[in-house]
């Protein structure tokens, strides 16, 4: 048993390795043929061809210096081709210049602007690619994403063999799920936010990879002090032997922060891995892979497998059963399949079970729906797939979404459907240990994620405002700005580089604890109005603080369980984690209407009855203790 | 008025926070084991990696600045009542106007061979918790000693660490002085699945020195020599009550109290595993060693304490455990020999982990009590039940609004009636549905 455990994690390691050196294992060349394939356009393919005279047929033995090479390239193309046009941004001529462009030709048919040039920087990168990697893509995709698979399945597995039960054994232990300080996590925060931040103004990697090993090396500086002064780095088990730095949790914590800083904003260094998915993507969709593809392909891979980790981990506990199946399906069907098909209908990208404003994206895509440039109308409704999508749309936002949280609690979304916290479900229930359960935390959690629910009403009012008026200006501020500005700080910050980069450092849920603007609003809900709540059984806990611990959303259970008072808290997102490790079957998840107004009045530890005390003279509601 | 508590376990603390609801009074809370309350009954999640100790506090730390709740770090040595001042370890004196003793228990040694070498703990403290955590370091087997709820616990942690155990248990079948005997052979099969070496009808007879003042081995009462490198003593605990010896505080296994938890000097109380009741309810023991009564109890006090007498009244008995993997409730009487009036309708689960218990009076049909293996049910559903002697072939068919086991579980209660319904010849059929609508309704009737 342990032996095919650790060949699993021998293969998961060998196929990881595969899987980072394959961005290397690339040369590249700019052809004709790779050209024109790839830049359809003729007046862009002309003009790239007159600016890249030096580069055609040229090799290069990584894509770093490809890209180093073709970046000035189609920068400079966009230049000619809008010099050509007439526009002139010295003297503020921002757009084209009619009679300069040819004949029938529009504007944007014939200019470039900025996300053409990083469309083109990825399929040229991609494309122009040749020798071990790309000529044997199929080999690698097997080696890399398949025996990852493999290896995760094989280490998993042989876990049916123990007496099923709650095992959380030596989590603390650990170097991959113990955790780091408080003090070691947030500046690795700040370090994250400065380095991203650095690399998409400066639009540099490297810069921002060398803050983020300053970072780490701030880190192992307080470390070595702290041990020297023979404090518990970890903070952890004071009593116990404190075993070190956990460095497994930080390093893949790294891992993905780099892996989403690339994913967003340098897509062109990651094209050998779209290029592994293209057979795969070309028999969903018809399209070749680009980075979403990647992403999607990837996170539901890694949620299946993660997800049949959580089946095995609680295959005696039906309720996680049954959930963890959902929102595996959920991903796989609503997430990842349908919308692959209906690229292949020609229809509309939707993921149908996204609601806004966790989608913030939907009410500026009507264009998309309707195809470039169409108003949007109310004409026209029945025909249209993407006119039903976006009645769809409001409906799970207005209808669905409110109506369901009132009989289930958030939990029929966060734990059950969505793919955020199906994904903090699977891959991120080792880590579920290490969010902040302090009052402290609780406070800034209450202050952020209502912020970002303002941000997010604000932002789409500005941008609804828009469509309606045409005009982007409001008061002073520019609706096409301020949805950008959401998209990077919220959209890939919050919810990406942090949301999930941060598993190992800060919990699983950071961003749906701290940041999703959905789980705000259905929060409201589910604090004031809404059958669900956590029950409590009498007497029966010992404060053992189990359930507090594997709160991922850093709800202090214990605090209500002691109390024997039911918990209602606008956070808790339904996973049943409590309950399944109360060591006293103390807790259960339920829904009734029957007392849905004072769902948490009652205090059933309280064992002296005012009743029993005569004399009136007392109260227990004098002091707040 | 100053009120000082020895002791920051369960009882002590719930007496401070319930004076400072009731009153502005000073209040100074001592222990010498830890700066701030934490949870016993967490000690072994501490050492099995589930929780740091961080975790086991159940206030954070600036809670006790805040509600105006001194703590002070020391060992109390001696009470001097005549002056109501008591003493410490390192000369300090401390005055007070009302003590409160929650001083807990200690672990049980009785006499044998070599119980005092090193490499021999009890599992009480954190104090005991550190050294399991220094002898655990290359390991490579232990014996525990004694089969009660806290040699189990410590048979987890070692298993946890994938260190071989032997369970030495004096009964002929685990805990069987609680426990009915299938449920008992349940947790004894269940100990034996882990991979514990459970031996069942084994005394302790001497622990061997391995010449440096450690220990290196065992002797049982069947003459077998276990090598170890850690004995475990967990054959009980006693009140910690030894720096009150000299004093004229009265004191029998336990600190004796009244029903208001006063002893027999004027404004000195006890609580806690460390007091004895006077007068015990009928079917309970003068000291229960747990958790609830502890709390129950610590409440209490505080209303005495303000000057409001409140007489303890444990309630009906209530008490749960966790075996490995099984979880075990107990409600009401549940005796381990089956009172001659009573009877019992037994459900098994075929995988031999689960089962529910109805234990009820033959002559009069009334519930007595529930005894649960691997099923949670609701305390508050099976109280009222035994509060108002229900009927148990009401019990039997209502028997799904106690069902407290997560959703999507499969329920149980059916099969129970259906036992019952072949015992009896009769054709009852279940008549309610789990859930909490229809408990808050019964509560609520
Ligand atoms: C491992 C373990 C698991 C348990 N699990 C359960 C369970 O699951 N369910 C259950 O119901 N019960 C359980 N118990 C029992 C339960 O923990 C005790 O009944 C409860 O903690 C007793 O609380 P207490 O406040 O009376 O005393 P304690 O918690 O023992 O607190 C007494 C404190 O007083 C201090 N003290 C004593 N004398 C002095 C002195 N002279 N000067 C200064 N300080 C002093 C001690 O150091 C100690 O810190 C468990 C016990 C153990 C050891
Ligand atoms: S309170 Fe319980 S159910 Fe809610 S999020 Fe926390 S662990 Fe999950
Ligand atoms: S509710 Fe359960 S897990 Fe939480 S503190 Fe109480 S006994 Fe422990």
């Amino acid at each position: 048993m342990k032996l095919i455990k650790n060949i699993g994690l021998t293969l998961f390691i060998l196929a990881l390795t595969i899987f980072v050196a394959s961005l290397t294992l690339s040369n590249h060349t700019l052809t004709e043929d790779v050209l024109s394939k790839n830049v359809p356009n003729q007046y862009h393919q002309e003009m790239i061809k007159q600016q890249a005279e030096d580069l055609m047929g040229k090799e290069f033995g990584s894509n770093v210096a490809f890209i180093n090479a073709i970046k000035p390239v189609l920068n400079n193309s966009l230049e000619a081709l809008d010099k050509a046009s007439g526009v002139d941004r010295a003297n503020g001529i921002w757009n084209a210049i009619p009679e300069k462009l040819p004949e029938g030709v529009s504007e944007n048919d014939y200019r470039m602007f900025p996300n053409t040039v990083d469309d083109y920087l990825f399929s040229l990168t991609k494309y122009s690619a040749n020798g071990l990697l790309p000529g044997n893509s199929n080999w690698f995709f097997l080696l890399s994403f398949i025996l990852a698979a493999l290896g995760g399945l094989m280490y998993l597995l042989p876990d049916l063999n123990l007496i099923p039960g709650i095992k959380n054994n030596q989590i603390y232990d650990s170097p991959a799920t113990r955790g780091i300080t408080f003090q070691a996590r947030m500046i690795f925060l700040g370090m994250t936010i400065l380095a991203s931040v650095i690399m998409i103004v400066f639009k540099y990697l490297l810069i921002g990879i060398l803050t983020i090993v300053a970072g780490l090396f701030i880190i192992y500086k307080i470390q070595k002090t702290n041990k020297e002064n023979k404090v518990s780095f970890a903070k952890t088990r004071k009593v116990t032997a404190t075993k070190g730095l956990g460095w497994i949790g930080i390093s893949f914590g790294i891992f993905l922060v780099l892996f989403y800083i690339s994913l967003y904003f340098f897509p062109e260094y990651i094209t050998n891995w779209t290029l592994m998915l293209d057979p795969v993507s070309e028999s969903l969709s018809g399209n070749s892979a680009g980075r979403w593809f990647l992403y999607g392909f990837l996170y539901t891979m890694v949620m299946f497998v993660m997800g049949i980790r959580m089946l095995i981990k609680y295959r005696h506990n039906n309720y996680q059963l049954v959930r963890t199946g959902s929102v595996m399906f959920f991903q796989t069907a609503f997430a990842f399949l349908i919308p692959e098909f209906l690229l292949r209908l020609n229809q509309p990208y939707m993921d149908f079970k996204n609601a806004w404003p966790l989608d913030y994206d939907f009410f500026f895509e009507i264009d998309k729906m309707y195809g470039q440039g169409t108003e949007f109308a109310i004409a026209g409704w029945a025909t249209s797939v993407g006119t039903m999508m976006f009645i769809w749309g409001i409906v799970l936002t207005l209808v669905v979404v409110p109506f369901f949280t009132y009989y289930f609690g958030k939990r029929w979304y966060c734990s059950w459907v969505c793919g955020c916290g199906g994904l903090a479900e699977t891959l991120g229930d080792p880590y579920r240990q290490l969010s902040d359960k302090s009052l402290t935390a609780w406070k800034y959690e209450r202050y952020i994620i209502h912020g970002v629910l303002v941000f997010a009403i604000v932002m789409t009012g500005m941008v609804i405002y828009t469509y309606q008026t045409g005009s982007s200006n409001i008061l002073f501020f520019d609706s096409y700005n301020v949805r950008s500005w959401y998209g990077f700080f919220i959209g890939s910050m919050f919810s990406g580089i942090v949301g999930t980069g941060f598993y190992p450092l800060m919990g699983n849920r950071v961003w749906c604890r701290f940041g999703c603007p959905l789980a705000a609003l259905m929060g409201l809900v589910q604090r004031f109005q809404s059958r669900f709540r956590i029950t409590t059984n009498g007497g029966q806990c010992i404060s053992c603080g189990n359930c507090s611990t594997y709160c991922e959303m850093g709800i202090d259970v214990r605090a209500y369980a002691q109390r024997g008072q039911n918990v209602v808290r606008a956070s808790c997102v339904g996973c049943g984690i409590c309950a399944a490790v109360c060591p006293r079957g103390v807790l259960r998840l339920e829904n009734g209407t029957i007392d849905i107004d004072n769902r948490v009045t009652e205090l059933k530890t309280v064992h002296v009855k005012s009743i029993s005390v005569t004399n009136g003279e007392f109260s227990l509601e004098g002091n707040e203790v | 008025m100053h009120i000082a508590i020895i002791g920051n376990g369960i009882s002590g603390i719930t007496a401070a926070r319930y004076i400072r609801k009731l009153s502005e009074h000073k209040i100074t809370v001592i222990s010498s084991e830890s700066d701030h309350f934490f949870s016993r009954t967490a000690l072994m999640y501490i050492y099995m990696g589930h929780m740091r100790f961080e975790d086991t506090k159940p206030y954070e730390d600036w809670f006790w600045e805040k509600n105006r709740i001194n703590l002070k770090k020391g060992f109390v040595k001696k009470v001097n009542h005549q002056d109501n001042e008591i003493l410490f370890t390192k000369g300090e004196k401390m005055k007070y106007d009302k003590l409160i003793l929650a001083t807990g228990s200690a672990s049980n040694k009785f006499g044998w061979p070599g119980q005092d070498l090193e490499a021999v703990h009890g599992m009480y403290s954190l104090q005991d918790l550190e050294a399991m955590e220094k002898y655990s370091e290359g390991l490579k087997c232990a014996v525990i000693v004694g089969g009660g709820l806290i040699g189990i616990e410590m048979a987890e942690m070692f298993h946890s660490r994938n260190i071989p155990v032997t369970f030495l248990v004096r009964e002929t079948d685990f805990w069987n002085g609680v426990l009915p005997i299938e449920e008992s052979k349940m947790v004894g099969r269940h100990i034996s699945e882990n991979h514990i070496d459970l031996q069942l009808a084994t005394e302790l007879k001497e622990i061997v020195d391995d010449g440096n003042g450690k220990a290196c081995a065992v002797i049982t009462s069947k003459g077998e020599r276990i090598e170890c490198g850690f004995v475990g003593l967990t054959a009980g605990v006693h009140p910690n009550i030894d720096f009150l010896k000299d004093s004229e505080i009265e004191i029998q296994r336990g600190i004796v109290v009244n029903d208001f938890l006063e002893t027999n000097i004027p404004n000195i109380y006890a609580i806690g595993d460390c007091a004895q009741m006077q007068n015990p309810k009928p079917g309970r023991r003068p000291v229960e060693a747990i958790w609830y009564t502890g709390r129950m109890m610590g409440e209490t006090v505080a209303y005495n304490v303000c000057g409001k007498k409140v007489a303890y009244d444990p309630g009906i008995w209530f008490n749960s455990a966790k075996f490995f993997e099984i979880e075990y409730q107990v409600y009401g009487t549940v005796l381990a020999k089956m009172a001659d009036n009573h009877e019992a309708v037994y459900w098994e689960h075929a995988d031999g982990r689960k089962s529910i218990r109805v234990i009820f009076d033959k002559n009069t049909e009334e519930i007595v009590g529930f005894n649960l293996m691997g099923v949670r049910f609701r305390h508050e559903v099976c109280e009222k039940w035994l509060k108002e002697k229900t009927i148990v072939e009401v019990v039997l068919q209502d028997l799904a609004i106690a069902n407290f086991d997560p959703e999507f579980y499969k329920s149980h209660e059916h099969e129970v009636l259906n036992i019952y319904n072949q015992k009896s010849g009769k054709n009852l059929t279940p008549k309610k549905k789990r859930g909490w609508t229809q408990a808050f309704n019964f509560l609520n009737s």
